[in-house]
């Protein structure tokens, strides 16, 4: 009895030394995708500088609903918000961090980065047009592989995600009969195939079912040791997916074309992008209400721009490239003030 | 005893005093009483009133952009916003149906062993067995669905359907296609082993409730043991049997995680219960979250309604069902 007095004390204690600093951490709701790396900076930023930050992985969509009823210091979204919608909400917004997105496939005696995919044929096989492995257009692609009469089988997201919107938005950058057909958004109506929850789903039934072809964020490939293939890009070459395959789609990207630097990083032009990467946005007012609160997330933001790439790397994410982070940094003194039109940054 | 006898007036007037005083106070207490368990019944009114009216609310947009046609078409379509009910409703009635076919007879065969057969150092372990099978969060049955279940379908179950059933006409069609594993039969075997507790629990008890004279007299005529139960046990408990079997049908209509897991979640009706489908609990857990647009969110909100709608409907029926059930007995 005694011990669980004490206990229930010291848990007491504890959450009343919690709670003054819990008032001060930073506030953010958003995409699932980036939630692992943004809770490892917050986790490092918090033993730094004491500064903790709250964030709360609710989805695109939350995150948005969120910031615009400012409840949030800012908002996480995979989507980039357009500039109309920006300028009506006036908010600002950032790519915080990027990650790639790999096909996978299940097939006996082929191994990682063996076969090669271009962008036509994923969507022809994701539109159910290509019907078996030994295609023609796959054997074209494949002259060295021994392909396999198999029947494919798709395996696509059931939940809503950012990744869907990516892979969608590539496929329809590719193929005029996906995007008359398909069309993007963070969840489709699938032609064909099974849908299963989350990355890790994906994972597990492409590992799981022979003859499957799925699309996952690169980490859940590495994780599960999954087939993933090459693709040709937009340049035409053939690219293996790599962190630095990713980071040269980001470096080659014309940000400035898109307010809010909006670009999907979907087939951008370069010898070494990989055609699937995809960013993920931060949201937060261009005149906050709570100015301090803004800029304290912006130096958190700052200061994972800085420090983050090597653990964002360790989890396999693509950290955001020099030149970008100094045109944000750019973009926040501009941008971003208080009331009195000073800078937060 | 002097004294006693002497203020025996006055005590005897505060005695008075302090039975009224105490009458008094039960009284009070009594209507609080009485107060207190009619507001706690109240709030059960005004909770699922204020579920409907905000799910009606919600709902509202997508009421009015589909009208009736929202549940007959199949289409769903977040990028055209042109959204049908049809899919889902078919994957959780099916689902549902599987269930209850495996579940009913299956839960009311342990129930019977478990009252009139089993020895008595069988019952307690079985028992418990069963309720510890009630007592796991439907997580974990989705998980070891999808990584035990799922793959020992695909590889025996399903292709032994597949071959057994290949040359027969319609079972053909109901067991075609790539043993994929996951889909809505899948969704149904789970189910069924999701609520098999349920219905075993309450029927054992009920069963149990059987006074015996009534079987020993069945038994003293001569009945065999499964005369007794169906002549005597089951007409006596009917019930609670109907009861336990609606609480399960309860779960599986509603039943969300597990089946997200393993239906395979494709907004479409085939012929075969080994395709992939949907249900209406599973897309609104997969599609909320990130659900962009009014239209869209509200379309959710309306199969959440609709599932509401089809809970009531199955137990206005069980209702029914016993109503009838007693006309015709003359309880």
């Amino acid at each position: 009895m005694k011990h669980w007095t004490a206990v229930a004390a010291a848990g007491f204690i504890a959450t009343a030394a919690y709670l003054p600093a819990n008032a001060a951490d930073i506030s953010g709701a958003g995409a699932t995708f980036p939630y692992p790396i943004y809770a490892k900076w917050a986790d490092a930023y918090k033993k730094e500088t004491g500064n903790g930050l709250n964030y709360q992985s609710i989805g695109s969509g939350g995150g948005i609903k969120q910031i615009k009823a400012k409840t949030v210091t800012f908002g996480a979204s995979d989507a980039p918000l357009s500039g109309k919608d920006l300028d009506e909400s006036g908010l600002a917004q950032f790519p915080m961090v990027m990650g790639g997105i790999v096909p996978v496939v299940n097939l006996e005696g082929i191994k990682a980065n063996e076969l090669v995919i271009d962008g036509p044929t994923l969507a022809k096989i994701f539109l159910g047009d290509i019907k078996k492995w030994d295609d023609a257009a796959l054997k074209k692609l494949n002259p060295d592989v021994k392909l396999p009469s198999q029947a494919i089988a798709i395996v696509h997201r059931s939940d809503g995600s950012g990744t869907t919107f990516n892979f969608a938005y590539y496929l329809a950058d590719v193929s005029p009969d996906w995007k008359s057909k398909v069309g993007v958004n963070t969840s489709v109506q699938w032609p064909a195939g099974i849908g299963a929850k989350g990355n890790e789903g994906v994972a597990n039934n492409v590992a799981n079912t022979k003859g499957s072809v799925g699309y996952v964020e690169y980490a859940y490939a590495q994780q599960n040791k999954l087939t993933y293939t090459k693709m040709i890009n937009k340049a035409g070459k053939t690219v293996t997916p790599t962190s630095e395959a990713f980071q040269a789609a980001a470096a080659n990207a014309d940000w400035k074309s898109q307010p809010g630097y909006g670009v999907i990083l979907a087939n951008q032009p370069g010898d070494k992008s990989w055609p699937m990467t995809a960013a993920t946005w931060i949201l937060v007012y261009k005149q906050p209400s709570n100015a301090a609160a803004t800029g304290e997330a912006l130096k958190f933001f700052a200061w994972a721009y800085k420090n983050g790439a090597k653990m964002a790397e360790e989890l396999h994410y693509v950290p955001m490239p020099a030149n970008v982070v100094k045109d944000i940094d750019n973009y926040w003194k501009s941008e971003i003030k208080d009331a009195g039109g000073k800078p937060l940054f | 005893m002097v004294d006693v006898a002497l203020q025996g007036g006055t005590v005897q007037v505060a005695v008075q005093m302090d039975r009224a005083k105490v009458l008094q106070r039960l009284r009070l207490g009594d209507a609080a009483f009485r107060q207190i368990t009619r507001a706690a019944a109240i709030v059960v009114l005004v909770i699922l009133g204020g579920i409907i009216v905000s799910l009606v609310y919600g709902a509202w947009p997508a009421l009015r952009t589909f009208g009736v046609g929202f549940l007959f078409e199949e289409s769903w379509n977040p990028v055209t916003e042109r959204f049908g009910a049809i899919a889902p409703i078919y994957g959780t009635v099916v689902t549902s149906l599987i269930a209850m076919l495996i579940a009913v007879p299956v839960g009311l065969f342990i129930a019977l062993f478990l009252t009139e057969l089993c020895p008595m150092w069988l019952r307690r372990p079985i028992g418990i067995a069963i309720e510890l099978l009630a007592g796991i969060p439907s997580i974990i049955y989705g998980i070891w669905g999808l990584f035990v279940f799922a793959p020992f379908l695909q590889q025996y179950v399903q292709p032994f359907l597949i071959a057994a059933f290949g040359n027969i006409p319609v079972l053909s069609t109901l067991f075609e296609g790539p043993p994929y594993g996951i889909g809505i039969l899948t969704a149904g075997l789970i189910l069924a082993i999701m609520v098999l507790p349920f219905i075993t629990s309450i029927s054992r008890d009920v069963f149990e409730a059987v006074p015996p004279v009534l079987k020993e007299a069945a038994y003293g005529l001569g009945c065999t043991t499964w005369e007794v139960a169906r002549y005597v046990v089951l007409p006596y408990t009917r019930v609670g049997v109907i009861g336990g079997v609606m609480l399960g049908l309860g779960r599986a209509l509603g039943e969300t995680m597990a089946v997200t897991f393993v239906i395979g979640n494709a907004h479409r009706i085939s012929g075969s219960i080994m395709a992939p489908g949907t249900t209406i609990s599973a897309t609104i857990a997969n599609e909320f979250t990130e659900a962009v647009g009014d239209l869209y969110t509200s379309a959710l909100i309306e199969l959440g309604l609709i599932l509401f709608l089809i809970t009531f409907i199955v137990l206005a029926c069980a209702r029914l069902m016993l109503m009838r059930l007693n006309a015709r007995i003359g309880v």
